[in-house]
């Protein structure tokens, strides 16, 4: 027999909030998120007060104004009338430049310098060691400041090519000079080129860039369906198809004659005045930085990438060996796929780290987001607040991209369980 | 830097509204010594020497504040500041008056929000070549890299000049006067350029000054003054006056050597006494003592002392006084009457 009793009927009192578990968390949990909200409108209203005090007012108006200073180094058209806009938009792509080229250059080098450091070979691995944990270990400024130093003090003024008998002479038939301004490469051309479109009226792209890139995806897809063809022809017949010699002609040949078409040619810088006219000048300013954040970046990505091998057990290299593996391709085909699941969050932050520290870039004069905007902008106009808010922003924003894109890459390398 | 600037724009905004508009003249006398914004490092100008002491000729504006406020030319703390920071600084209350060769712009006093209390150097924009180079006018100079420290007005009278006489150039923006020497020793630019005077110091410090050159052009004026924040007139008058005690000093014939006679009694000319403090409540007026000015002059000399032994012709910087000699010798330097 039951006896049914009802439970008895609840009534909810204040102390509740407090003394009952169902409650306390979510009690908590309100209590901070406003005494959080109430702190940051106490600190933006202080911000206002006291700028208002001080008579200044939070405008972004400035942004309008011509900049009235120029910039070096840009990736697209820019002079000193220009606005302050334009002229941060100038640095935020010469950010990107040095971000890009530098997360690419340090993870090749860390990588090599990962895998190499598990190296059998006694010599090579303590190199390695070395080489780690010098540059780990020194403030990455440092290293840029260093790596300026050197180009300068070391490299000759291109003072030192003039004259009949120089001092120094251009290197690889030359094409290229090495001076403390910069390197001088051989800049490609086009005497019959297709001109540039304008985009949105705010910069130029050349078509034949476009053009170029256009063709080379276009040719790889076709490499790829051959190489999707002979995997068919192989899974139906066993007997996989030569098809090496019609893919790379098929990479290669419809770009080499698109180049013919548009008069490729090579620039090649000459000493004119007081500098080298000509060719593509990479400044000492973006080789130094360049330089010094892939090397400082390359030694923990190869932490990281050692770490990741290290977590792929050994059983499976000697598996793979047992298979008959050569130990190059046990490394390529069994231990550094799975070993890219444990590099890619860490990798994630060293890029962001990357991108962050390239912010430095004002010890050597080269002139990013910060060194425009929140350098000389920030001088010339004096809008402190609003120079430093926008470029933290715009920092934000170009790091929160890196993370979606590193981590959909992610999702596609990671274990599938079901 | 970045981080400097973005501590200095946290200080402006989170500093109680105390800075803005509290009398500086009461902090400094609280505090017992006066916070003063200086060059990085200038020879001639504001440098510390081989004891670790500051030396210049801003310095000696800094002393005799420090000395008319204080009656001590040593209560001073120097604030190396750069091109970049020295703004924030001041107007953040880090420091409590900027002397480092600045220039007085329409949009640095009105726009930037600080008052500058007067003139200590006449100056305009000039260019430093190695002789080598075989180039007389800046209008050769076509194409040359040039080496400039960044958010400075030099920066804005660089491109407005290439522009005006269409010649191209390349910018090497630097930070300090010392990163600018080791480039442009190396040859890492062809021309360096900032104030005349600037390159007057940084040459007297080369190994072989004579190797270089500057040329004729002036491409701007560049009147350099100590400088306060907007918004406490009886600071700013401190400053001025001080400053104006030194210029009219030099004009009386009143020196660091002579200036305690003259403060002992009532000399025959009137204007030296009121300067001096034995006549009048000027002093009382600024609120200092009544014999600030005595202890200005005493500090480094009158403003003809002060130049002629930092920056002078018998000096390695080796300026002449041009347009920073008094009126009365053809020059710009004309103190307004203590009275």
């Amino acid at each position: 027999m039951t006896t049914l009793t009802d439970p008895p009927a609840e009534s909810f009192k204040l102390s509740m909030l407090v003394y009952d578990t169902r409650y306390r968390s979510i009690t908590f949990q309100i209590i901070a998120l406003i005494a959080f909200l109430l702190f940051f409108g106490w600190l933006t209203l202080n911000t206002v007060q006291n700028l208002n005090d001080l008579g200044k007012e939070v405008s972004f108006g400035f942004l309008g104004n011509p900049a009235g200073y120029d910039i070096n180094q840009r990736l697209i058209e820019y002079d000193n009338q220009d606005t302050h806009l334009r002229a941060a938009f100038v640095g935020l792509l010469n950010t990107l430049l040095v971000a890009v080229l530098g997360c690419i250059t340090a993870t090749i080098v860390g990588v090599i310098v990962g895998v190499l450091r598990l190296s059998g070979n006694w010599l090579i691995a303590r190199l390695m060691t070395v080489y780690v944990e010098m540059f780990r270990n020194v403030p990455v400024l440092m290293w840029i400041i260093l790596a300026m130093a050197v180009l300068i003090e070391s490299l000759p003024a291109p003072s030192a090519f003039r004259g009949d008998d120089p001092d120094s002479t251009m290197k690889l038939f030359d094409s290229v000079a090495l001076t403390n301004r910069g390197v001088y490469i051989p800049e490609p051309l086009f005497s019959r080129g297709l001109g540039d479109i304008s985009f949105f009226g705010a910069f130029d792209i050349s078509v034949d860039l476009i053009a170029i890139i256009v063709v080379l995806i276009g040719s790889i897809w076709v490499s790829k369906r051959i190489g999707r063809k002979a995997d068919a022809t192989q899974e139906a017949t066993g007997i996989r198809p030569t098809t090496w010699h019609i893919r790379t002609a098929v990479v290669i040949l419809p770009t080499v004659v698109l180049l013919g078409i548009l008069g490729f040619h090579l620039g090649y810088p000459e000493l004119r005045g007081f500098n080298f006219q000509g060719g593509t000048h990479m400044r000492n300013s973006l080789i130094a930085l360049w330089l010094a954040l892939s090397l400082y970046t390359a030694a923990f990505v190869a932490e990281i990438v050692r770490a990741g091998i290290m977590a792929i057990s050994a059983g499976q290299t000697e598996a793979a060996a047992a298979l008959g593996l050569r130990s190059n391709r046990i490394m390529s085909l069994v231990i550094l796929p799975q070993a890219l699941r444990v590099i890619i969050p860490p990798l994630i932050s060293q890029y962001l780290n990357l991108t962050k520290n390239s912010s430095l870039a004002i010890a050597v004069g080269y002139m990013d987001i910060t060194g425009t905007l929140m350098g000389i902008t920030l001088n010339q106009t004096g809008r402190e607040l609003e120079t430093v808010l926008l470029g933290m922003a715009i920092y934000l924003v170009i790091s929160l991209i890196i993370s979606s894109v590193m981590n959909v890459y992610n999702e596609r390398k990671k274990l599938v369980e079901r | 830097m970045k981080k400097s600037v973005f501590l200095g724009a946290l200080t402006v905004a989170g500093l109680a509204a105390g800075v803005a508009g509290a009398a500086t003249l009461d902090d400094v006398k609280a505090r017992g010594t006066l916070n003063c914004g200086v060059s990085t490092g200038l020879t001639g100008f504001s440098y510390p020497d081989a004891n670790g002491e500051w030396q210049g000729f801003d310095v000696g504006v800094c002393r005799a504040v420090a000395a008319a406020v204080l009656g001590d030319a040593s209560a001073v703390e120097f604030v190396p500041t750069t091109g970049k920071t020295r703004f924030t600084a001041l107007a953040s209350g880090e420091i409590d008056m900027l002397a480092r060769n600045t220039t007085w712009t329409f949009s640095r006093d009105v726009d930037l929000k600080f008052t500058f209390v007067g003139v200590n150097y006449y100056d305009g924009q000039g260019f430093m070549i190695p002789k080598e180079l075989g180039v007389s006018s800046a209008k050769e100079l076509d194409g040359a890299t040039v080496c400039i420290q960044t958010g400075t007005t030099t920066e804005l009278n660089l491109a407005d000049y290439f522009r005006v006489n269409n010649i191209s150039y390349e910018p090497v923006p630097i930070e300090t006067n010392a990163e600018a020497q080791q480039q442009f020793l190396a040859g890492a630019c062809d021309v360096y350029t900032t104030d005349a005077s600037g390159l007057a110091a940084t040459r007297a410090t080369f190994e072989n000054p004579g190797d270089y050159a500057v040329l004729p052009e002036i491409i701007s004026k560049e009147p350099l003054g100590p400088l306060v924040r907007h918004g406490d007139d009886e600071w700013g008058d401190v400053v001025r006056w001080t400053l104006n005690a030194l210029i009219a000093a030099e004009e009386y014939g009143v020196t660091s050597a002579n200036v305690a006679d003259l403060a002992s009694a009532p000399t025959d000319n009137p204007e030296v006494n009121r300067l001096l403090g034995t006549e009048g409540e000027l002093g009382a007026m600024l609120g200092l003592e009544a014999d600030f000015a005595v202890d200005a002059i005493a500090a480094g000399g009158n403003y003809g002392e002060l130049f002629e032994k930092n920056i002078g012709e018998n000096t390695p910087i080796g300026l002449a006084r041009g347009l920073n000699a008094q009126y009365t010798d053809g020059g710009l330097l004309y103190s307004p009457p203590f009275r």
